[in-house]
């Protein structure tokens, strides 16, 4: 992924995205239109989640499969602590991401001893550990999941409470994760991780153990998707276990393939794609997935590179 | 926690080994000779169920509706190999994921569209409508008797099929070595289209088994499909008898585990406790386990790959 | 000269299969010693036991009078023993420079660093664009890995050795496919190297061999059955015949 690319790419198409979600509020008020910052907000949230995956996915090269999971435990978190009474955010949101980099480090720690197809296998079903734990949360609903009274506080600003307000700390959170990814892509560390990515054997060779790093970097992304289940629970005001689904793990990753695993940002491209492309289909008719099925596979077996990889393919031309 | 209730969910749990086994036998086959990782494999059991309610209609009998199901689920595999899968042989296995992913997401939509949402079943054959007593209260039915005794007499069939036929042989070497068999001048393309429609077959037949005692809706293979990962990766990719022993592990632990968790939780904790811990430790039982054998031994236990 | 390099009856099996056969052998400071033997004779193999990638079932493998016999791949690269592959190993997405660039940071330390940006670091850059002059790919060094030629990537092979200034350097048939001219400029290179560092050198070219080595083993069939200088090797009778239509340079 680091390929000397396109600036088209790698500094405009950045840009571009942030500046046409961060107008959707204007666009939103000037239209009367609320349901569109609604829409944002939730591609907002899943673009945070796909982020995150696809720093570990494209990137680092690990095949995760079991990604839902951290969002899972970030909504729960929120959805616990709301179920016993305590509402601040700065209480809920450090301890979901805690918890889910507590997970990642157990779950990690023994998953990125294997490799290939056994990794993919391996976070698959500590994935569905927790998908099944939560089914088994009776006190927190179960199967049904849990309905939220409200949204978390913080101070007593209106970040939470409203939704214009809410949408902007959802979009600054996603840019800041996005920044921080990126400049971590660019370090030594990265370069490890994307040098481990193109050979583990020479890596090895040169004397350095890409577990570590790698383990370092499966915790970080499952803070931050753990970050955007918290948002996700607010925004929705419901937990439910389906959030942890391996189908929503799978989705995550065809998002990041969508837009392209070649660069971070290809996840919130791919996170708009899918998003949009789910809602235009469904309004089409109810059985989209029948349409969605075989585009997908259309887009592995002949879309190499994304939505971002078009791009490219259009300058060359 | 009675003697019988033990007797009655070890063979529930055996059961559900042996479903388990039908679907992993065709996932670790196709896995360890194509290193193909297909996740449509459990809509293939899906299939093979609602292929045994469409046929069960048109017959309106069991024993004529199962040689049909089954042809037909063997159809449905060569079709999906045909259309889909031989071009993702040499892809990464990531595209494999998605692109099957993409086929479940197609598949299962299907069958609803088709089918509808609702729950179907398919009523047991007469011959095995009765059950067998255990104890003066308890008996236990005979068509789930006569399942368990299917799938030992299949995983026996494929047993000898393996290890004792010309085809077998070459199953086996090119789970080992691929190469090594294109190499030898087989035509792979076919013996890899003999491997995947065998192992629809085998994963349609598991899900005609359960037609008449589960409900048969759409989804219903998804879960069915992780289980039987597990199963593949615990037992050691490409090796049935692996895939044998650890089904019936993986059948046993989950279902005694559900039925006995709680109890057991409340050797330790207070009642209202343990009602909930209970359930959600059985539910992460089976996982712990494979983590814990994937920590000792990375290749399963029965590893076929030498590498 | 004192060993750097002492191997002291490995043994390994793949099945039936003896691959090494009670193999004793020692590289000295200041030499090149090559390892020279028919195909299938066992050398990748070798090679892979002293560096820590294969497991042998005995034997013992000691280092600058340290026995590294289970110590792994990495801890042994980051003791000083380097290896090329015979297979290039390249990164292939990265550009010349971030490969060497890569080495050099692994033998800086460790790269726990998260936020300076490595393609800005002089401390990194100059390093390696040093290395990437002496194996002459100075003018290439923006070029993807991946798009360089056969010849060029044997050498950014070499150069990624080279960055970790490895106290042994173990090659595993660097000069494998090369072209003359590129061949000539490898052997001129790894003459440099020597000054260095000595070689452990596995090699088909004979004429590369006997120009560069000082001592050479003769491995047959997972066994040494010979060691001395060129000269000696030429006239050994048992290494004509195991070498039996295959020509050594007179």
């Amino acid at each position: 992924m680091m390929a000397p690319s396109s600036r088209l790419r790698d500094v405009l198409m950045p840009l571009v995205l942030f500046g046409a979600l961060a107008a959707v509020p204007l666009y939103a008020t000037l239209a009367d239109d609320r349901f569109i910052l609604l829409f944002a907000t939730r591609i907002a949230v899943m673009a945070l989640a796909a982020l995150s995956l696809n720093f570990i996915l494209g990137f680092a090269g690990l095949v995760s499969f079991g990604h839902a999971a951290f969002i899972g435990i970030g909504a729960y978190a929120v959805g616990i602590l709301a179920e016993n009474d305590i509402w601040g955010a700065w209480i809920s949101l450090p301890l979901a991401v805690l918890a889910a980099g507590l997970f990642a480090l157990v779950t990690g720690a023994i998953s990125l001893k294997t490799r290939g197809v056994h990794f993919i296998m391996i976070t698959l079903a500590f994935g569905q550990m927790a998908y099944y734990t939560a089914t088994s949360l009776s006190a927190y609903g179960g199967d049904d999941g849990l309905t939220l009274w409200g949204r978390s506080e913080f101070l007593d600003t209106p970040v939470f409470s409203d939704d214009t307000w809410f949408f902007y700390l959802v979009l600054a959170l996603l840019a800041g994760a996005y920044g921080l990814l990126r400049r971590i892509c660019g370090s030594r560390f990265g370069r490890v991780l994307a040098g481990a990515r193109q050979s583990e054997l020479r890596l090895e060779a040169l004397g350095v153990s890409p577990y570590a790093y790698r383990l370092v970097a499966y915790c970080l992304a499952a803070m931050i998707a753990a970050l955007a289940g918290a948002l996700m629970a607010n925004q929705a005001e419901f937990v439910s276990p389906s959030a942890m689904s391996w189908h929503r793990s799978g989705e995550l990753i065809v998002m990041c393939l969508l837009g392209g695993l070649g660069s971070l940002h290809g996840a919130i491209l791919g996170a708009i794609a899918f998003m949009v492309l789910e809602e235009g289909l469904s309004g089409v008719t109810e059985h989209w997935r029948l349409i969605f099925g075989p585009l997908l596979v259309l887009v592995v077996l002949y879309g190499r590179g994304g939505l971002l990889g078009l791009l490219d393919l259009g300058k060359r031309s | 926690m009675s003697l019988t209730l033990l007797a009655v969910q070890t063979l529930n749990g055996l059961q559900l080994g042996i479903l388990l086994f039908l679907v992993a036998a065709g996932l670790t086959l196709v896995f360890g000779v194509m290193d193909f990782i297909n996740l449509a494999h459990g809509v293939q059991y899906m299939l093979g169920a609602y292929l045994a309610v469409a046929a069960f209609q048109l017959t309106g009998g069991f024993w004529s509706a199962l040689p049909l199901a089954l042809l037909a689920a063997l159809a449905c595999g060569l079709a999906l190999e045909f259309v889909v899968f031989r071009r993702l042989y040499d892809r990464s296995h990531l595209d494999q994921v998605l692109a099957t992913f993409g086929v479940i997401i197609f598949l299962n939509e299907a069958v609803k569209t088709i089918w509808g949402a609702a729950p179907l079943s398919v009523p047991l054959p007469a011959l095995l409508d009765g059950s067998i007593p255990l104890t003066e209260t308890l008996a236990y039915p005979v068509y789930r008797v006569a399942l368990i005794g299917a799938g030992i007499a299949v995983a026996a069939l494929l047993y000898l099929l393996v290890t004792r036929t010309r085809l077998g042989m070459l199953v086996r070497a090119g789970a080992s070595d691929a190469e090594m068999v294109a190499a030898l001048g087989v035509d792979i393309r076919r013996l890899f289209m003999l491997v995947f429609g065998f192992g629809a077959m085998l994963a349609g037949f598991a899900g005609i088994l359960a037609a008449p005692i589960f409900s048969v809706e759409p989804g219903m293979g998804d879960n069915l499909l992780i289980l039987a990962f597990v199963v593949i990766v615990i037992g050691g990719i490409g090796s049935i008898r692996g895939a044998f022993l650890s089904a019936l592990i993986i059948g046993l632990t989950d279902t005694l585990g559900r039925s006995f968790a709680t109890d057991l939780a409340r050797l330790l904790l207070p009642p209202a406790a343990a009602n909930d811990v209970g359930p959600a430790l059985a539910s992460m039982l089976i996982y712990v386990l494979m983590a814990a054998v994937l920590f000792v031994r990375p290749a399963g236990l029965f590893p076929v790959r030498s590498a | 000269m004192s060993a750097v390099l002492e191997l002291i009856g490995l043994n390994k099996a793949y099945g039936a299969l003896q691959v090494t056969r009670d193999v004793s052998l020692e590289v000295r400071a200041g030499e090149v010693h090559a390892l020279i033997g028919p195909n299938g004779a066992g050398k990748t193999t070798l090679i892979g036991q002293i560096s820590g990638a294969l497991r042998p079932e005995s034997g013992r493998v000691r280092f600058e009078g340290r026995d590294v016999s289970a110590l792994t791949l990495a801890e042994r690269a980051r003791a000083g023993l380097g290896r090329t592959f015979q297979i290039t190993q390249i990164l292939p997405e990265f550009t010349a420079l971030e490969n060497v660039a890569l080495a050099v940071q692994a033998h800086q330390g460790h790269s726990f660093r998260f936020f300076r940006a490595a393609a800005r670091d002089t401390r990194l850059n100059d390093a390696a664009m040093a290395v990437l002059a002496e194996v002459g790919l100075a003018e290439r060094a923006r070029v993807l890995a991946g798009a360089l030629s056969h010849g060029e990537r044997r050498s950014l092979e070499l150069a990624l050795a080279l960055a970790l200034q490895p106290k042994l350097l173990l090659l595993d048939e660097p000069m494998a496919g090369t072209g003359p001219a590129e061949t000539e400029h490898l052997v001129a290179l790894l003459k440099q190297v020597k000054q260095r560092c000595p070689l452990l050198l596995v090699e088909h070219d004979m004429a590369a061999v006997f120009e560069l080595a000082d001592r050479i083993s003769v491995l047959v069939y997972g066994e040494i059955i010979a060691t001395g200088t060129p000269e000696e090797i030429r006239a050994n009778a048992d290494v004509r015949a195991a070498y039996l239509g295959e020509e050594i340079p007179a």
